[in-house]
């Protein structure tokens, strides 16, 4: 993890092909291939009981696969060498499962188990201590720390072991607010600074983006894709990552138009234009994000570079945090936008009013569609 | 009786048998509770409520068994135990031993199962493993020594079955209690019963204070 040589990043510090989990006749998981390069964050990401945890257990050789391989550094994992890769990855679960005793003897738990030297892990402990500005907390009892003080002794227990991979089971969901915030934002330091390599399983997607430099979206048990953050929340590669990621319209269309790389989809009696690749008559899905419309009241579009507009009836209005999610019923599909409270204001709207949404070419993802 | 030296020999006695009885149950006990409570063996159930009823056996019951084994007659008879402490011992472990496999057993249940996980997402080895969760469940684990030296240090039908009762040799401060109440000395009965309760709170009380000393 601290040594980040330059040359290893052709080859995938951990990989694993061909895993299986099944619970009795049940298949849990099934991954054709996974990997994560030295210096890289990855974020799995999926709905409850997908497999995430399960996936992250057998990468971290805690849950024994029904079948597959694990390379580390392009070497086979065999049992024999269980225990010597255990000890170069660490794990830190959502409950930070301290054992008795003070702060101290918790984080130097993990060298206490690979026999290092009294003075070295004493060295090491106070180091992590002060990079997680918990050194005040040193003789403090394990049982006697809040939920933030407790996931940062437990943070520093596994990174004091200097692993090659840090491995994360839903860290912060555990924690309330404002304490996940400020935790988030100094672990997100100390990641970038050391340029950790590090596999966190989330079902926050805010949390993946702000921590993972690559997602992996687990559903059902499989990996429906992996890449870049922004790759997964723009261009989901089907229905079920679309509508996962936050993806809240989708309608069916096909392409009438390709010219220049931009893509004409018919829908309904609208033609919406996409940037994307796609074959003339393919039939497709349309995919928005809340975020990308703009809404207008009435009918009258003002000016604007915004390539595509529908119109629709307001049919619901709902909160989502700071913001007004708006539903619009556009006769044969629906569509939904997000906006500010302000803007709400402004536009005045109320439920059953006229209004037109528009969207760049740029904001619109097409996904093939089986007809 | 009770002003002279033999007072002093059977309470050491006493002692000895019995934490010696207790010792090589823990031996026995937290291996095999271990075992019960984390591994993957079938049966386990099963196992468990064996154990379970183990926790309540009657020593009269054990004595029983034991004094069939050890009679000069019995499969064990050559080796020649009756009537010696080593027999009441070996009826005392039975006694004590499923006490102790038991609470070791539920208090290794007891424990958050994802702390297994977390100590060997550390780097534990099993070894290391299971000795931090014996560290962890060292409060009941003392509770189950407290258990099963309480067991045997009371208990009165084995003793005397298996160990006969022999003055010097062995009488216990149970079997004494029984005798001298069969005589109708119940002062020296009674000075015998506060004696065996004092040396139980004595045993129970230092062991309580190890356990408290860091909860």
């Amino acid at each position: 993890m601290l040594s980040n040589h330059p040359n290893n990043h052709k080859q995938p510090i951990l990989e694993a092909r061909n895993l299986s989990c099944s619970r009795g006749e049940k298949l849990v998981l099934r991954i054709e291939k996974f990997s994560i390069n030295e210096g890289e964050t990855v974020a799995i990401i999926g709905p409850n009981g997908a497999g995430k945890s399960t996936l992250l257990l057998m990468l971290a050789q805690l849950l024994k696969p029904d079948q597959g391989e694990i390379f580390l550094r392009g070497q086979m994992v065999s049992k024999a060498e269980s225990l010597a890769i255990r000890r170069r990855i660490a794990l830190v679960l959502q409950d930070p499962l301290l054992v008795n005793g003070n702060v101290f003897e918790n984080v130097a738990l993990g060298l206490r188990f690979r026999g290092f030297p009294k003075q070295e892990i004493s060295r090491r402990v106070e180091d992590w201590l002060s990079r997680l500005n918990i050194s005040h907390l040193k003789d403090r009892r394990s049982n006697q720390l809040s939920g933030g003080e407790a996931q940062r002794v437990s943070l520093a227990r596994a990174l004091v072991t200097e692993p090659d991979i840090l491995m994360l089971d839903e860290p912060f969901s555990a924690l309330d607010a404002p304490t996940r915030a400020t935790l988030l934002e100094d672990f997100q330091e100390l990641v970038s600074e050391l340029s950790l390599t590090m596999i966190f399983v989330t079902h926050d997607l805010d949390e993946a983006l702000f921590l993972g430099n690559k997602v992996a979206v687990i559903l059902d048990g499989e990996l429906r894709q992996q890449g870049p953050p922004e790759e997964i929340f723009t261009a989901p590669a089907d229905l079920e990552v679309a509508a996962f990621v936050g993806v809240e319209t989708v309608i069916p269309g096909k392409v009438a138009e390709i010219r220049n790389g931009h893509v004409t989809v018919a829908v309904a009696d609208i033609q919406i234009e996409a940037v994307g690749e796609a074959r003339l008559d393919q039939p497709v899905y349309v995919c928005l994000r809340p975020e990308d419309l703009t809404l207008w009241h009435g009918t009258d579009i003002p000016p604007s570079s915004a390539r595509n507009f529908l119109k629709g009836k307001v049919n619901r209005l709902s909160s989502q945090g700071p913001l007004v999610r708006v539903v619009l019923d556009c006769n044969s599909f629906r569509a939904v936008a997000l906006v500010t409270r302000t803007s709400l204001q402004k536009l005045k709207l109320n439920i059953g009013d006229e209004v037109a949404a528009t969207f760049k070419a740029s904001g619109v993802h097409i996904i093939p569609r089986l007809d | 009786m009770i002003f002279d030296g033999e007072v002093l020999q059977i309470t050491i006695l006493s002692l000895q048998i019995s934490a010696l009885a207790t010792g090589l149950s823990l031996l026995i006990g937290l291996p095999f509770g271990t075992v019960l409570a984390l591994g993957k063996i079938p049966g386990r159930s099963f196992l468990l409520s064996m154990v379970n009823t183990g926790m309540g056996l009657p020593p009269v019951v054990v004595g029983l068994f034991v004094a069939m084994m050890l009679w000069r007659s019995g499969p064990l008879g050559d080796l020649r135990l009756i009537y010696t402490p080593t027999a009441i011992i070996i009826a005392q472990v039975i006694i004590a031993f499923p006490v102790v496999t038991g609470i070791t057993a539920a208090a290794l249940q007891a424990l958050d199962p994802r702390l297994r996980l977390q100590l060997y997402g550390l780097g534990a080895s099993r070894l290391q493993m299971i000795w931090m969760l014996w560290r962890e469940a060292r409060l009941p684990l003392l509770a189950a020594l407290m258990a099963g030296f309480g067991s045997v240090i009371s208990e009165v039908g084995a003793s005397m079955m298996v160990g006969g009762n022999i003055r010097y040799q062995t009488r216990v401060l149970t079997t004494a209690i029984v005798l001298e109440t069969s005589k109708g000395h119940f002062d020296i009965a009674i000075a015998l019963g506060m004696l065996l309760l004092l040396i139980t709170f004595l045993v129970n009380w230092a062991l309580t204070w190890i356990q408290q000393k860091d909860a």
